[in-house]
């Protein structure tokens, strides 16, 4: 395998987690925030339905996406009509990363939402802050850093998903052969360790890498340490 | 500007009923905890909505079951003093002070550097709120709440979290706010001591009910409330102008209104200041004869307007002293032998050693 693979594979795969995380993270906001804050009735079917991607096997998780998502699929045939085809794209592997990812975005950033001290809004309430002014300049700002946690956390994973991708988009080099799903082509093939070593490598290096930076700008919005 | 509020509301078990209004200056709701002090502010405030009732300013309607209206928080104007702050922890001290501006939509007038001022917080704007002590985040919390140009300022037990210390240096920034801002306060407290210092109006509240509401001075020379104002702690508040300072004794002489003389232990105050004294009832004994040689530095000659007698071993006794009222508890044995009746000329002594500094406040 040569250098210019390796890269293509390592830019795809990073295209993937990216943009899986642009459209999961606002929805994953939303949906810590609604879980946080209400009490509703259905609370606990939506709590359950996002935990869902991370107790059920991945193959399941593919499937049903497929169903779904598929070129007959309802919402396949929904986004087909406006141009977006995800059965073997690269936006499915975008898709079933977002999904996998999506309880591991939910749950700092809920616990984040939890745990905000609620007097403070209070406070900007009496201090003349409408509830947009409130959420924009308090709220936010102050639940920041649980939304990078889980951002960072969804983000690793879906740089490495495996089975929801493998069983929705397939394996097509350049398209959907994302970081794992190389990897494991590579160690099916007698010639390929020495690659796969390498594109191991690359993995340990975006993990480990994702993981300081997440300290790294943890750091730099802990008011806390500020003085 | 005034405050009418006539409130209802049932908490599970809990039943508040409370009507009082507030003028300017300091209206302190006095209760002990669990009394609906909070409960109130918040519902004045909007941050809990009544069953019923009505929260009135001079003009505006804040709050009102029969018209339906119901002031959204951040549209009724008023600065609220939490027990614990609250700053904002992502913000600067001076982002936290100007909040009201460039948040609130507040126009601004309000002067910074005079509140900042008179706060004494004007070196502390860079900072964080994590690297302020208690004091110096209740001060700015202060600040916060004043900058938002409230036309009422509202006080959850703003020293309540604070040790003695921090209380004491926090006090005279209070008194500061109360007489130069103009700013009628609504102050919630179970301290007596602060009460008696700040308090222009006492609403008593026990329960869930006002118990009874008046000038302060009035409701602390009122045989009634005794066990609501702490039977151990009562006592009455007497005014005065300050007459001379002994810097070699450290007694300050104080000229009560009416004419006769107090002497406190106290720092310099400068003469001319108005002082407010509170003299807690068992601090003070009574003789029908004029004493003489006693180390007892305050005799104040008076007559006796009231007494309230029971089984008790005690007797609450009010002394009429040049036309203010002054709070005397002896025992039911030295009553009867002394022959104590109403109109009665009476020598009330009082050491200047229980008049401690917490118990003396300036008033302009």
């Amino acid at each position: 395998m040569v250098e210019g693979e390796i890269t293509g594979i390592v830019l795809l795969s990073l295209k993937v987690a990216a943009v899986s995380m642009v459209f999961a993270v606002p929805m994953a906001f939303a949906i810590a925030y609604v879980l946080g804050r209400f009490e509703f009735y259905g609370k606990g079917l939506l709590q359950a339905l996002v935990t869902l991607p991370l107790v059920m096997p991945p193959v399941v998780t593919g499937y049903l996406l497929l169903v779904a998502f598929g070129p007959n699929g309802p919402l396949g045939r929904l986004f087909g009509a406006f141009g977006v085809d995800f059965a073997f794209h690269w936006e499915g592997a975008a898709l079933a990363a977002g999904v996998m990812a999506f309880p591991l975005l939910v749950r700092p950033m809920r616990l984040a939402v939890e745990a905000m001290d609620r007097g403070l809004e209070e406070a900007a309430a009496t201090l003349g802050a409408s509830g947009l002014t409130r959420f924009v300049t308090i709220t936010l700002p102050l639940v920041l850093p649980g939304v990078i946690a889980g951002a960072v956390l969804g983000f690793a994973k879906a740089l490495g998903e495996f089975g929801a991708t493998i069983t929705f988009v397939s394996n097509i080099p350049g398209e959907t052969q994302t970081l794992s799903l190389a990897i494991y082509s590579l160690l099916q093939s007698p010639a390929g360790d020495r690659a796969a070593m390498m594109l191991i490598g690359v993995s340990a290096f975006l993990a480990i890498g994702s993981v300081l930076l997440s300290e790294w700008i943890g750091r730099r919005i802990d008011f806390r340490a500020r003085s | 500007m005034s405050l009418e509020v006539r409130l209802h509301s049932r908490l599970g078990e809990f039943e508040i009923d409370a009507s009082f209004s507030a003028g300017s200056g300091v209206t302190a709701i006095f209760g002990q905890s669990g009394s609906g002090k909070t409960s109130i502010l918040k519902m004045i405030a909007g941050l809990m909505q009544p069953q019923s009732g009505s929260i009135k300013t001079d003009d505006t309607a804040l709050f009102d079951s029969a018209e339906n209206i119901n002031l959204a928080v951040h549209r009724r104007r008023i600065g609220m003093v939490f027990q614990d702050a609250r700053l904002f922890p992502h913000m600067s001290v001076a982002r936290n002070l100007t909040y009201g501006r460039w948040a609130g939509k507040r126009t601004g007038s309000a002067d910074l550097s005079r509140i900042t001022g008179l706060l004494g917080i004007e070196g502390l704007s860079e900072r964080y709120p994590a690297t302020l002590s208690g004091g110096e985040k209740q001060r700015v919390a202060i600040g916060r709440a004043l900058l938002s140009e409230p036309a009422l300022l509202l006080m959850d037990e703003p020293l309540a979290s604070l040790d003695q210390e921090r209380k004491r240096e926090i006090i005279p920034y209070l008194e500061e706010v109360r007489d130069r801002m103009g700013l009628p306060i609504i102050y919630v407290s179970h301290d007596i001591d602060e009460v008696a210092r700040l308090a222009d109006t006492l609403v008593l509240l026990s329960d869930g009910k006002v118990l009874g509401s008046g000038d302060a001075v009035d409701m602390f020379s009122k045989l009634d409330f005794g066990p609501e104002l702490g039977r151990y702690e009562a006592g009455a508040l007497m005014s005065g102008t300050v007459h001379a300072f002994d810097p070699q004794y450290g007694l300050c002489t104080i000229a009560l209104d009416g004419g006769q003389a107090l002497h406190v232990v106290s720092q310099n105050i400068a003469r001319g200041e108005r002082l407010r004294v509170r003299i807690k009832a068992r601090d003070v004994a009574l003789s029908v004869r004029a004493p003489e040689g006693v180390s007892i530095r305050n005799v104040l000659e008076g007559t006796v307007r009231g007494f309230a007698v029971d089984d008790s071993p005690f007797v609450e006794i009010l002394v009429d002293v040049a036309g203010q009222i002054l709070r005397a508890r002896i025992t039911r044995q030295a009553f009867d032998s002394l022959g104590i009746r109403e109109g009665l000329p009476v020598f009330a002594m009082i050491k200047s050693v229980a008049i401690g500094r917490r118990m003396v406040s300036a008033r302009r």
